[in-house]
Formats: C-alpha cells, structure tokens, sequence
C-alpha cells in the first residue's frame, strides 16, 4: 500500500500536478521541523523565562516569547508533533473503521448495507464540531478522546466511497475470476478488491488529516482537547488570547502554523486526486 | 411536485424516530450512573436513590424511550444542569441569534461566491482564477477560531471600525418578537437598531462565511467548466448567442442544481463553525451555549440542542432536495 502511494508521487503526472508537489514540500517542512524541534531551537517548550515574558522576535527567539517566557518557536515546532500525530491518528482511525464498515456493507447487502449507509448519512449531515463535542463529554478530555471523536465524525465519507467501491469492484472481470477459481473471502477482498478501491480512500484520507488538524485544534481552543502547558496549536492560541495588543506574536505563529500544515495535506490531496481519479474535479 | 413533497416528508417521522433514538441512547452512555452524573460528584447514595425513582431511571430501558418520547412531545425536554431552567427555553432564546448569524454567513458566501466561480470559470487561467483559486485554498486551510480572534481585534479594538463582541450596543434592548434583531428592527421601524445589529452582525458573519465561501466558489467553478465543455454550450455560441446567455443561461442553469446541493451541504459545517465564532464574539447563540454546556457536563442541555441541530439540518435538507427538484425536473420522478 505504502509503496503504491510512493509509486504514484514518483508519477510524471503527480510531479507535473503543482499542487501535489506543493503539497509535499510544505508537509515535508512540517515533519523535519516536528523532528529537529529541538535542535532548530534549542530552548525546551516548558522552559520558562519569567524575566521575559511576552518579549518580541529576537535573534534567540526568532517567533519571541509567550506569557512565560518560554521559546515560541520551539512550542509551534513541538506542537506540530502533536498536530500531525493528532491529524494523521484521526485519519487512519476513520479509513480503517470507515472502511471495514464500507466494505462489509458492500460485500453482504440486504438490511446490513440499509443500516450501515443509514446511520453513516444521519452522521453525515451533522456538523461535525457538534458531534465531536458531544463525543468528547462521553469520552472525557484530552487528545486522545479528541482525535476519536473527530475520526469518528470523518468516518462516513470513507463508509459511502469504500461501499461503492466494492458494489463496482464486485462485477469486474479480474474479480469474478478470482472467485471462480475459488479464491476464499478474505483473501479476495485483500488483494483483489482492496487495492481497486484504494486511491479514492486515500485521497479523502488526506483531506481528512487537515480537516482533523482543524478540528482538534478548534477542540482544544474550546479547552477540551489539549490542556496547558502541551504545547498544543489550539491551545497556544487561546493561550495567546489575553495578550493581543501587547504580544501578537503568541497567537500569530500557531494559527499560521495550522493554516500551513491543513493546507500541505489539502493540496497533497488535491495532487493524488489529480493522477488516481482525473475526472474527479475539473 | 406535490407528490415529491409527500414523498420526502412521508421519511421525515421515521428520521425523528431514529434520532431521539440516538439522543437517547446518547444519555445511556454515559459513563457511569446517570443519575449520579447529573446530582454530581457530592450526591448522597439516598439523594441519587430519589433522584432514580423520582424520574423513572429505574423503570426498563424500553418503557424509559416512551416516556422519553411522550416527554419530548409535550415539550417537556428536561432541566437544564447548570441553571435549573427548562431547556426548551433556553433554546428557544437562543436559536433566533444562531439562526440570524448562519443565514447571514451563508447570504455573503453565495452573493461572493456564486459570482467569483462563474468569473474564474470564464476566464480561466487568468490572474483572476487564480486568486479565486488561492483563495478557496486558503479559505478551507485557515482555522475560524484564529481569523476571527484576529479581525475582532483588528476591527474591534485597534481600527475601532465595528463592535468586537455581543449582538447589540450595551444598554439598549430591541424587545423581542421574533428574535431576529435585524427582523425586529424592521417591524418595530427602529433604523438606528438596525444598524447597531447589522454592525454587531457583519464581523461574526463574515468570518463564518470564509469556509462556505471557499467550497461554493470552488464548486461553482468546477461544474460551470464541466458545463461550459458540452455540446449544446458549442451550439448556443456556434449559433451567435451572446456570451452572457451562454454564461449565464445555458452554462450557470445547468450547473445550478450542482451548486444548490454543495450550498445544502455547507449548513452542517456552517453550524460547526458556529460554535467557534459565538465563542469568540460573545454572540449569545446555541453554539456559545453547547460549548459552555459541554465543559458543565449538562446533558439534558446538550441533548436538546442535538435534537434542535438535527432538526435544523433536516429542514434544509428538505428545502435544498425541493430547490434542487425545482431547478432539475429530472430529480422528481428518479
């Protein structure tokens, strides 16, 4: 599966795609700067400075500093650790679940594809923020409730393109084959209708990573996901709040920080869609 | 038509059916014994014993849906935790401002949108598509919560253009018939509140519409092009028709039920956002309401505003298939 999706960025079409290839270059910063967190700025996230709290930009502190003194820039980096596992998490939750789901209502019909297609079009129209928070207070706090409610919420997309994939797959030449010959259940889905109906899956789990990173962050800007001091985007900001006028930077670089890295995982979407599913958007 | 409506509402008890279903289930779920949960950690084991009987916890799971059935229908939706009010009521206050700022969001999304899609479909490739194209990127990349705390500081307190936060000058008091103040305004003939409204309206509105605006200018591009490449759009300019008519009439009326579905499609997202933007702007909606009452742990309010959620989202749904059938007479007799 991995090395598909190698394959196809190493496409002439994806890298003639320039918003694919966009879209890996600022998810490739993103990364390198979570993992060199520590050495691009040498100051920890919790290490505060109480004699300079709120100082601008400086040489030392390139993003300056937050209410408590502590390395702006080294939070915003180790707060995309966060985000992308946050984001990336969420994602492979709601492909896998909404998948398997997907799939099985595809492959078995009758009143189990009339339930499953039901529910995953009632949670589909919702909004999403709304079920999230509704999940978080089943689940409790924190991030890891967070990114399962927020997959749980994404996971309808990924039922509706997975079922219909296997309801075309099922016709097709290789397939029926493949069941002549006696090719048994499990086997057929994993390597002959599995892979049919992968590229549009892992497009919409691209998209799904940014929308995931937007929506944990507006969760814990709400105070439900993240709590102080993790040097969480969402949380910085809110953090950030009180200090407006005299220290705009605090909140400026996290949100710029979350626009840059939906954006990375947006265009890398837009780009997949481009080389597997051409007709899909003009 | 009418047989189209019949056929769509005939679904619509069913839906309400599954979803205080859901809501009900929702409270089950709770980790733990509801009423424990609802009289708080302090609750006496005696306390929670009353609270069990007095509202029929300990009755079957079966014979406690219909009476939460019966319940929801005579209006009695339950105390809300927090402030010992009905819920109804706290609602029902609330809805009218949620209401006005949505309609006013999604109202700026089409009016810029709707016209920036068709401009970037028509010359496309230019530097206006592109912009049209950068900014729907951006649009669905920028989170609402930071924007909006941005342009409340930047209009609100540096420039000092518009109100920061709250639906109405401090001090003043609309009355309420509808609840709408912009609404209001008009039918009490009132034009400085209608002004004050409409200032305290603009930023929080804008600011929801930037994810709607984003998707509807992009898909109202996408289809026009997908339009603009068929047969009959080569005929109607072979034959001399001006390109306006072509643009408008043969290439916009065709996309159009494309584009009032992606519209439909927004409210949900619209009513996410909702949630953020009257949290920053102290806009006294249902959104600033559930994210209070989340962090309160107030089921009984939470649920309520589900239900009304859910509601909301199916009457636009119904009114979007119905526009949609309109535009497209293809879809009434699928």
């Amino acid at each position: 599966m991995l090395s598909d999706l190698g394959l196809t960025l190493r496409r002439p079409r994806f890298r003639r795609s320039r918003r694919g290839v966009a879209g890996v270059v600022i998810i490739l910063c993103v990364f390198l700067g979570a993992l060199g967190a520590d050495a691009l700025a040498p100051d920890g996230p919790y290490t505060p400075h109480l004699l300079e709290r709120r100082h601008g930009l400086s040489l030392r502190h390139p993003f300056g500093q937050d209410e408590l003194g502590r390395d702006n820039l080294n939070r915003v980096l180790h707060g995309a650790r966060l985000s992308l596992g946050v984001g990336v998490g969420a994602a492979a939750l709601a492909l896998i679940a909404g998948a398997s789901l997907g799939m099985a209502a595809g492959m078995v019909g009758g009143w189990l594809d009339s339930l499953i297609v039901g529910l995953a079009d009632m949670v589909l129209a919702f909004p999403t923020l709304l079920l999230a928070l509704v999940l978080m207070m089943l689940l409790g706090r924190g991030l890891v409730s967070a990114t399962v409610a927020v997959s749980f919420a994404a996971m309808p997309a990924f039922v509706r393109l997975a079922r219909i994939g296997v309801i075309r797959a099922r016709q097709q030449e290789h397939v029926l084959a493949a069941r002549a010959v006696g090719v048994p259940p499990g086997r057929l889905i994993l390597r002959h209708i599995l892979p049919d109906i992968l590229p549009p899956l892992i497009v919409q789990a691209m998209l799904c990573i940014g929308t995931a990173i937007l929506e944990v962050a507006g969760l814990s800007f709400l105070g439900l996901a993240a709590q102080p001091p993790a040097p969480e985007w969402g949380a910085m900001i809110t953090q950030g709040r009180g200090a407006v006028f005299a220290a705009p930077h605090i909140l400026l670089f996290p949100g710029l920080a979350i626009m840059l890295a939906v954006l990375g995982f947006n265009l890398l979407g837009d780009g997949l869609r481009d080389v597997l599913d051409p007709r899909a958007d003009l | 038509m009418i047989r189209y409506l019949l056929r769509r509402l005939a679904l619509l008890p069913l839906t309400l059916l599954v979803l205080s279903l859901a809501t009900f289930v929702l409270l089950r779920l709770i980790p733990g014994d509801p009423a424990q949960v609802m009289l708080g950690e302090h609750a006496t084991a005696a306390q929670v014993a009353q609270f069990r009987a007095s509202h029929g916890l300990d009755a079957p799971l079966p014979i406690q849906y219909v009476r939460y059935l019966a319940d929801l229908a005579r209006g009695d939706w339950g105390r809300a935790i927090v402030t010992d009010r009905p819920v109804l009521a706290e609602i029902g206050q609330r809805l009218p401002a949620t209401v006005e700022l949505a309609a006013a969001a999604m109202l700026i999304a089409c009016a810029l949108g709707i016209p920036a899609g068709v401009l970037a479909a028509r010359r496309r490739h230019s530097g206006a598509d592109r912009l049209a194209s950068a900014v729907s990127l951006v649009g669905v990349a920028v989170p609402l919560f930071w924007i909006g705390l941005l342009l409340s500081y930047l209009f609100g307190y540096a420039l000092g253009w518009l109100p920061p936060s709250g639906r109405l000058a401090v001090g003043s008091d609309l009355g309420r018939i509808t609840g709408l103040h912009l609404a209001d305004a008009i039918l009490i003939g009132n034009s400085a509140a209608f002004a004050d409204a409409l200032r305290h309206l603009a930023l929080p509105a804008f600011v929801l519409s930037t994810a709607p605006l984003a998707v509807i200018t992009r898909m109202t591009r996408a289809t026009l092009l997908e339009m603009l490449a068929q047969d009959h759009v080569r005929t109607a300019r072979a034959k001399g028709l001006p390109e306006r008519v072509v643009l408008l009439g043969h290439g916009l009326r065709n996309a159009a039920p494309a584009v009032a579905t992606a519209i439909g499609l927004q409210w949900g997202g619209l009513l996410s956002g909702a949630i953020l933007v009257e949290t920053i702007f102290a806009w006294p909606g249902m959104g600033q309401l559930v994210a209070e009452r989340v962090l309160g742990r107030d089921y009984p309010a939470v649920q309520g505003i589900v239900l009304v959620t859910a509601g909301m989202i199916m009457a636009v749904n119904l009114v979007t298939d119905l526009i949609c059938a309109t535009l497209d007479p293809r879809i009434r007799y699928a």
